[in-house]
């Protein structure tokens, strides 16, 4: 693969190909799409948590002039969910609503206010159920079962993992480190607001277009719930505006906007209001973890017992792969000799958590820098010091069996501790004032599928016109992160083309290969190798039949500028477009295809799906704090920031990326807060853009970003992740700046001023969650190490072996 | 996205218009100015006037106009904005120049109104909710509800008055000018402000349309305004204190009123006294703001835990103060 050479558009920062057409106002985003005929749909929503649905009477608003379809859930009875194990939704509730926000009833109608009235005429006879509305409530089991599967009661799904013996490891420790910390839940807040318009066209296939992440997967769960063949229902992605994993469930409304265009012959569109998206949610679980640590005095982990309890709120989602990751990658920054991990997933009467930003990670990656940070005061080791004598060694296997290529994390240490001076200013500011450090990691795609299949996670398909042009067709989704310009620029370089040359046709399931979709890091990395597999193909046989008119080997033949030339002599050429007629010509169209899968991981026990990718990105960062000693309020200074990103393909988005990375974590840091009125029946506290706190520019301190270049082999031009991994850092690292500026520790997040005032005042300068309940463990996979001669395998548990006999 | 119900929309050209519409239509009809405050409360139906009266049109409902005594007659009409840049306000009255500049967003302060700042109604995060999210609580007596659900056993409505610009004019001696279909009548800031209620806290009548707002002259007295809220921009207060302050070697005379805590500003009375005839000393002022917290007893209905917000009051009224006492 390309290493050292030169690159053309590869590191540098072109435009993005969608740039323009964003700054011109002419992206059409799913609300802004028009049909003629097309009605407006709006969904009845449970105004009750908990409750057994006992009738529907539609009939008035089924009376209300405008008003052309109301669908109630015996219409699509079929269940649908992201995991194939959690298959738990209706598109309409109609046996029991489980949360304030359940769909039960939707209308369409000539207009939306139309559509709004009605679905208000709606009236739904409900017998309340008790509800449930935190996880230690749920893990407890005193109320009626949410749910009628999970492991027991309200536990949707309970793991328990040992690798290597970690009491063992604790008795040769010389210091053990026991905390509890608690993240509390956030939501995505993506500024465009979910919308879909479905519609039938007159061969009765359905079409759906809609801002969803994941068009694959909506595909799949429409023809279930709807009963038609994948090749009679096409998902067009639109542009999001912002997904941050807020779009990657299939979603209720996109299905119901389907369904009622069949019923009414009839375009439909649903465009959800802000408080309809907090009640879409899939954001941030809330998460109680207890991590003990054991350490030697010199700053080496022995090993650690990480355990954690999840709110998963009233649906699946993608709670089982959540859960484990809250587990996965505490191993893959520093060395973790022996790690155990127990999780417990809850059902709660609450909206559905899911996977934002960092997937489950940046809860535990909270709760072990921040150990950490302790850990280093009190062995008296500087915390930049400590991490940096027990990173994970590159190309290697962890205790939990997930390999490591290359890990830049280190440099990147040393780049933040650089930049902010740190050796001469940390634990030397003046009162209020404070530095904090942390470190994260995360995955460049999801090592496996959601559903299990052997096929490619992404594929690539690339015509080429005789004028010139390429047009190159993936299912990749254009979410704001930059996907269809990474797209094009890989193509690009591999031909010799401007990006404009580069037509650009994704996230379309009738017209485009599969991409699973734009979640777990996975598409720069994924769609890039495919893509330039593809685009190799296409000048492989451009090259070739160059050569041969150009009378040289092909090995000489160059692609770049617009033509395709002769190394040794590069005024002996032609251009682009004459060389692809010249190859049309001698053997007819040319397309060519490129898919590509990640590597197979060393892992094969009980949950080693979750936490394995092709190579892992890494982030270190440096936050300066101002904390008013007089109020508790935090004000970020500054943030210096180092990414291992392997390689940039286009620095000006992958900066965007680091900086929209700080802007979310120090939003969940400071403010951002999924709250409910727990004694007011379980509604949420404020579904609102005000309301709801989310830092604005005008909290946005300056950030320095540094990037550190080294290509990882696995990557595209050398390429990691860079959309997830950079927010990681900064939640741990406000909370350790606030202990450099007042000595006290925050162990939880949001860090509201009034815990930071409460800290002041209590005894042992702390405020956070001083118990964790027993995960009620029975059951726990042994899995010996590498390190102990394992092989990735776990010993068949005596339940299953029961099971077998 | 939320739509407006259906109002019919009515345009006048002079007050006197307006008071008659106000007066036939009754307490269906609502001016609007700015339209910042009605149109979100309508499309959450909290409010569903029937009429809908635009202030736009109307003559002689702006100008900032200081009159040779030194009183400054604003027209209610004035945009947030036009008071934030008027220069001789930020120069003499700093109090209400910061408190215009407070005020949510430059986009909203350019569309919003001093009138409608003044009138803004009172908020609630159980009030400011959609249709369907009220009805999963059984609705709340402010609006189509029996139940204070701040505060369940009591009487009275909770909603917070969450206007930077009601407390600076209380501490000014602001006089309001309002006109309606039996005439005009004339109240001050604080008598205006004098409901203890969240669905009734002002005296204004739904029938009367503010027509002039009228500041005293301030003969060199200090003013401050200091507000608590999450984000530097675009939040209402969850608390402010606006302080008026005549200092001539001690203090002559002293307005300490706190908003954002309840239904109506507070003037922290006892405060008020200690500091009459002091110097502003540093254990006065501290004596001052604990005494100011009295005063004052927010509940969990904004932004932010409610026993911090209390904890919060003397933080604030001591900076108000030590502001004050720095201004020459």
């Amino acid at each position: 693969m390309a290493s050292d050479r030169e690159f053309n558009l590869i590191g540098k920062s072109p435009l993005r190909v969608d740039g323009m057409a964003k700054c011109a106002g002419q992206t059409k985003f799913a609300d802004d799409l028009s049909m003629p005929r097309m009605l407006f749909a709006k969904l009845h929503r449970s105004p009750v948590a908990h409750a057994k649905i006992v009738g529907i009477d539609t009939s008035k608003a089924e009376a209300m002039p405008g008003v052309v379809a109301v669908l109630t859930g015996k219409s699509m009875p079929i269940p649908f969910g992201i995991l194939p194990v959690s298959q738990d939704e209706h598109v309409l509730a109609f046996d029991k609503v489980r949360f304030i926000g359940d769909p039960v009833a939707a209308v369409a109608a000539v207009d939306e206010g139309t559509a709004y009235e009605a679905m208000l005429a709606i009236e739904v006879t409900y017998e309340e159920l008790p509800v449930v509305l935190n996880a230690e409530q749920a893990l407890a089991n005193e109320a009626p079962a949410i749910h009628d599967y999970g492991d027991d009661g309200n536990v949707h799904k309970r793991v328990s993992m040992q690798f290597g013996d970690v009491e063992q490891a604790f008795e040769d420790s010389d210091e053990i480190f026991t905390d509890i910390t608690l993240f509390g839940s956030n939501t995505h807040l993506a500024m465009e607001q979910h919308a879909s318009l479905g519609h039938v066209a007159a061969d009765g296939r359905v079409t759906i277009h809609s801002s969803t992440q994941t068009p694959h997967y909506l595909h799949k769960a429409a023809c279930k719930v709807l009963e038609l063949p994948p090749s009679r229902v096409r998902i067009i992605a639109t542009p999001n505006g912002g997904g941050f994993g807020g779009k990657s469930d299939p979603f209720n409304h996109e299905i119901v906007v389907a369904k009622l265009s069949q019923v009414t012959n009839r375009p439909v569109k649903i465009s959800l209001t802000r408080e309809e998206v907090f009640q879409c949610h899939r954001g941030r679980h809330t998460v109680l973890m207890k991590s003990r640590m054991g350490m030697t005095k010199d700053g080496k982990i022995t090993g650690i017992h990480f355990q954690s309890l999840l709110d998963g709120g009233s649906y699946g989602s993608f709670g089982v792969a959540t859960t484990y990751y809250t587990g996965a990658l505490q191993t893959v920054t520093y060395e973790v000799p022996t790690y155990r991990f127990d999780g417990v997933r809850a059902f709660t009467n609450k909206a559905p958590s899911g996977p934002k930003r960092g997937h489950g990670t940046p809860q535990p990656r909270f709760a072990i820098e921040v150990q950490l940070d302790k850990a280093a005061e009190k062995l008296g080791i500087d915390p930049a010091e400590l991490r940096l004598r027990m990173i994970q060694p590159p190309e290697s296997v962890t205790a939990n069996w997930l390999y490591v290529n290359s890990i830049g994390l280190a440099e990147c240490i040393e780049k933040v501790v650089e930049g902010s001076g740190w050796k001469e200013r940390f634990g030397k500011l003046p009162r209020g004032h404070g530095l904090g450090l942390a470190c994260s990691s995360y995955i460049s795609g999801a090592g496996l599928p959601i559903y299990w299949n052997a096929m490619p996670h992404s594929g690539v398909q690339l015509k080429v016109d005789r004028g010139g042009g390429v047009a190159v067709f993936c299912g990749e989704t254009e979410i704001g992160q930059g996907s269809d310009t990474v797209l094009a620029t890989c193509v690009a370089e591999v031909l010799g083309l401007e990006l404009l040359d580069v037509r650009v046709c994704a996230g379309d399931t009738d017209l485009t290969p599969v991409d699973l979709g734009s979640y777990s890091s996975r598409v720069t990395l994924m769609m890039g190798n495919a893509a330039i597999q593809a685009a190799e193909r296409a000048r492989e046989i451009i090259g070739k039949h160059a050569a041969k008119r150009m009378g040289i080997p092909g090995n000489r033949v160059v692609f770049a500028g617009n033509r395709v030339f002769d190394a040794e002599d590069p005024e002996r050429g032609m251009s682009f477009s004459e060389a692809v007629q010249i190859a049309e010509a001698e053997q007819g169209t040319i397309g060519t295809v490129g898919s590509y899968s990640p590597p197979p991981n060393p892992g094969r026990y009980r949950g080693s799906g979750v936490g394995p990718t092709a190579t892992y990105s890494y982030t270190a960062a440096v936050v300066e704090i101002f904390a008013d000693e007089e109020t508790g309020m935090i004000e970020v200074d500054k943030v210096w920031i180092a990414h291992d990103i392997g390689r940039a393909l286009n620095r000006n988005l992958v900066i965007g990326q680091v900086e929209g990375g700080v802007y979310m974590g120090l939003g969940e840091a400071l403010m951002e807060d999924m709250a409910y009125r727990e004694k007011r029946r379980g509604v949420l506290k404020h579904p609102s853009m005000l309301e709801y706190k989310s830092i604005t520019t005008h909290e946005m301190p300056e950030v320095i970003t540094t990037l550190v270049e080294h290509p990882d082999p696995r990557g595209p031009f050398g390429a990691k992740e860079v959309g997830q991994g950079p927010l990681l850092p900064m939640m741990p690292a406000v909370a350790n700046a606030l202990h450099d500026a007042l000595g006290v520790r925050v162990d939880q997040v949001p860090i509201h001023p009034d815990l930071v005032m409460k800290a002041l005042k209590a005894k042992d300068k702390r405020a956070g969650p001083k118990k964790f309940p027993d995960l009620l463990i029975t059951d726990t996979q042994r899995v010996k190490t590498q390190a102990e001669g394992g092989d990735g395998t776990a010993p068949r548990s005596p339940k299953e072996k029961a099971v077998q006999s | 996205m939320m739509r407006l119900p259906k109002f019919t929309w009515r345009a006048p050209e002079t007050v006197a218009e307006v008071a008659k519409i106000l007066h036939e239509e009754g307490p269906e009809a609502k001016v609007v100015a700015g339209g910042t405050d009605l149109y979100p409360n309508m499309k959450w139906r909290v409010e569903t006037p029937k009429t809908v009266v635009s202030l736009r049109k109307v003559e002689g409902l702006t100008g900032i106009d200081w009159r040779d005594d030194g009183s400054l007659r604003i027209g209610p009409g004035q945009t947030l904005r036009s008071l934030e840049r008027d220069e001789r306000i930020a120069a003499e009255l700093p109090g209400l120049h910061t408190a215009m500049k407070s005020i949510s967003t430059p986009l909203l302060r350019n569309m919003g109104t001093i009138g409608g700042n003044l009138c803004l109604d009172t908020r609630c995060n159980y009030y400011n909710q959609s249709y369907e999210w009220r009805r999963s609580i059984d609705f709340c007596m402010k609006c189509k509800g029996d139940t204070c659900w701040v505060a369940p056993s009591s009487p009275v409505c909770w909603a917070v008055n969450s206007s930077d610009g009601v407390p600076m004019m209380v501490a000014l001696g602001a006089t309001l000018r309002f006109t309606s279909a039996d005439g005009e009548r004339e109240v001050t800031a604080d008598d205006l402000y004098a409901g203890e209620d969240g669905r009734a806290w002002m005296t204004r009548r739904p029938d009367e349309v503010m027509t002039d707002i009228v500041i005293p002259a301030q003969n060199g007295a200090r003013t401050v305004y200091q507000k608590l809220r999450r984000r530097g921009t675009f939040d209402f207060p969850v608390l402010g204190v606006a302080a008026r302050i005549v200092m001539n070697g001690a203090v002559q005379s002293v307005d300490l009123i706190i908003g954002a805590v309840g239904p109506v500003p507070v003037r922290a009375g006892k405060a008020e006294e200690l500091l009459l005839g002091s110097t502003l000393s540093d254990e006065t002022i501290e004596q001052a703001a604990a005494l100011a917290q009295k005063s004052a007893t927010p509940l969990d209905n904004t932004d932010f835990a409610f026993p911090w917000r209390r904890q919060m009051v003397p933080v604030f009224v001591k900076r108000a103060l030590l502001e004050a006492r720095g201004q020459v």
